[in-house]
């Protein structure tokens, strides 16, 4: 049974709390109860997937909590919306729609949200500590909070996530407590070569088999270079998160509690273990492309999640400043487009044949030319949401791929290992 | 026959059941707008969702999957009820906590481990959570 505490009671018996923080708070407490908590547990932060318009009724909900004086009561970030508000809007979205959009966005910003919009909130400083709680949306970004920041979130979809932010409270089960974090799975890679756990590709497609291979069980993965970047790392759970229900990888070294193996399971043996191979592997990578990995190529894509100052950088250095025959998407959110301005990379990749997407991204609202092509990717997240979304075939390659077949126009995939 | 499931959101339904056979997350895999299911490859690709009782034994992916239901039961082309494989996320079900507070239509919700029924049976939901086959 659900127990509140003597102030959430208050709060849901208030006269002086406003209708819309009460409304929020009946909503996760009737999540709590859905889902077997015993107690609802204090957040530190909050990053919102619900402002990214899916349809009217999301933004007749989001405005009437707005409108009935509800507050985010921790400090919230704001996942991508449908267009950006910095630039010429790029969205494709019929005037009715664009307007619904632009509500929604406005009714997060009027309960009090950071506007960051973006899939990456910890690229621009929301980085919660180790054990801190917090109620995280966007699936790549919750497996980032748990995994690489040791942070503690379930994936809350949209609304709950809002309902969280404005009652600073989430129902204490699932990722936020101690016991749940235990892996159940062990994935060892111990054995695949050195060279190929070096290559750019190597993350996105083993979070690719992650995703597969654990669903929504919390895993370990043993044997991962501990020099992983940042990069890699987003590249890897956004993966997994694609593919399964992924909140939590443990990997061994990396993620801040997964120190060493027994302690990641609990001190009991894994229930299961599974030896990742090169066979497995080629195949998640093979299987990222959806149409033949050769021939004419309409895009680029890069930057699910979002693109940082980094991979920015190393693209307008792999480049060796060529021109593009292809537009190439960046998208990326309004800090690091910022920084990008401040550092003189943003004009020189625009020169390239980039078209930088700030705020949102080409998989999450209508932006790409036509109904459908062929899309030349490096982000795994890419490739799996892309052809249901925006009707473009995606060819999964590294980031040099993606650059060489832009400037020759075609898809130019240097298999590297996974021939 | 009948069985019980643990209630994620009371309600009744009595309609056919629809099984997705392969994983799917709402966000990506149905479309918002007739109901379908979009996702490329899956063997199910086409096939409308409205009315029925819709099996998922895996929900997964995207976090936005919740807009996509409650879109549909603002729409009133939502499923006549859902059945889950798991109740670990409240992904699905706070859709229609949201839709009850806009006063719209809800839909029973229910959890069970390893859901058996096949598209085609005739099922009813209670509101204790048994589910019946008609």
């Amino acid at each position: 049974m659900l127990e509140l505490t003597q102030e959430e009671k208050a709060i849901l018996n208030s006269e002086f709390a406003t209708t819309g923080d009460k409304t929020a708070l009946s909503i996760v407490v009737k999540a709590a109860e859905m889902l077997g908590a015993k107690r609802l547990v204090k957040i530190t932060s909050s990053h919102i997937d619900g402002c990214l318009y899916h349809g009217d009724s999301g933004v007749l909900f989001c405005e009437n909590l707005a409108k009935n004086g509800a507050k985010a009561k921790v400090p919230t970030t704001t996942n991508v919306g449908a267009l950006n508000f910095i630039k010429t809007n790029q969205a494709k979205l019929s005037s009715e729609k664009l307007q619904m959009a632009q509500r929604l966005m406005d009714a997060h910003i009027n309960m009090g949200c950071t506007p960051s919009w973006t899939c990456a909130p910890y690229q621009i400083g929301a980085r919660p500590k180790k054990g801190e709680q917090v109620a995280w949306g966007e699936s790549n970004a919750v497996a980032f909070a748990n995994t690489v920041l040791g942070a503690r979130t379930n994936r809350y979809g949209d609304f709950l996530d809002i309902a969280c932010a404005v009652s600073g409270r989430a129902p204490y089960y699932g990722l936020h407590c101690d016991k749940n974090r235990n892996a159940e799975i062990l994935l060892d890679v111990t054995d695949l070569p050195g060279n190929v756990k070096g290559e750019d590709t190597f993350f996105p497609v083993l979070g690719s088999v992650i995703g597969r291979l654990a669903g929504d069980r919390v895993c370990a993965v043993s044997g991962i270079n501990k020099i992983a970047s940042e990069d890699q790392l987003k590249a890897l759970c956004a993966a997994a998160a694609s593919t399964g229900a992924v909140g939590l990888v443990h990997i061994i070294g990396i993620t801040p509690e997964a120190t060493n193996l027994p302690h990641v399971f609990g001190n009991e043996r894994p229930r299961e273990i599974l030896s990742i191979d090169m066979d497995m592997m080629k195949g998640a990578f093979h299987k990222l492309s959806q149409t033949k990995q050769a021939g004419k190529i309409d895009c680029v894509a890069l930057g699910s999640p979002h693109f940082s100052i980094s991979e920015c950088k190393k693209l307008l250095e792999v480049s060796e400043e060529k021109d593009f025959k292809v537009p190439v998407y960046v998208c990326t959110n309004r800090h690091t487009a910022q920084e990008l301005k401040a550092q003189n990379i943003y004009s020189k990749l625009e020169r390239l044949g980039v078209v930088f997407i700030i705020d949102t991204c080409v998989v999450v609202t209508p932006i790409l030319p036509g109904s459908g092509g062929i899309m030349m990717t490096n982000s795994a997240k890419f490739a799996h949401y892309s052809a249901g979304n925006t009707g473009y075939r995606p060819i999964f390659g590294s980031l040099a791929d993606c650059i060489k077949s832009a400037q020759n126009g075609h898809a130019t995939l240097n298999y590297g290992p996974w021939k | 026959m009948s069985w019980c499931g643990q209630v994620l959101y009371s309600g009744t339904a009595k309609g056919t059941v629809l099984r997705l056979e392969a994983p799917i997350s709402f966000w990506g895999g149905i479309s918002p707008d007739n109901a379908r299911v979009v996702l490329e490859n899956h063997p199910q690709r086409g096939v409308k969702i409205t009315d029925k009782i819709l099996i998922v034994p895996d929900p997964i992916g995207s976090s936005s999957s919740a807009a996509i239901l409650l879109e549909l039961l603002y729409a009133k082309i939502a499923p006549k009820g859902l059945i889950l494989g798991t109740n670990k996320d409240a992904i699905l079900p706070i859709s229609v906590l949201v839709a009850e507070q806009m006063g719209w239509n809800t839909i029973p919700i229910i959890a069970m481990e390893n859901p058996t029924f096949k598209s085609g049976e005739e099922l009813e939901i209670k509101p204790d959570g048994t589910i019946h086959s008609i």
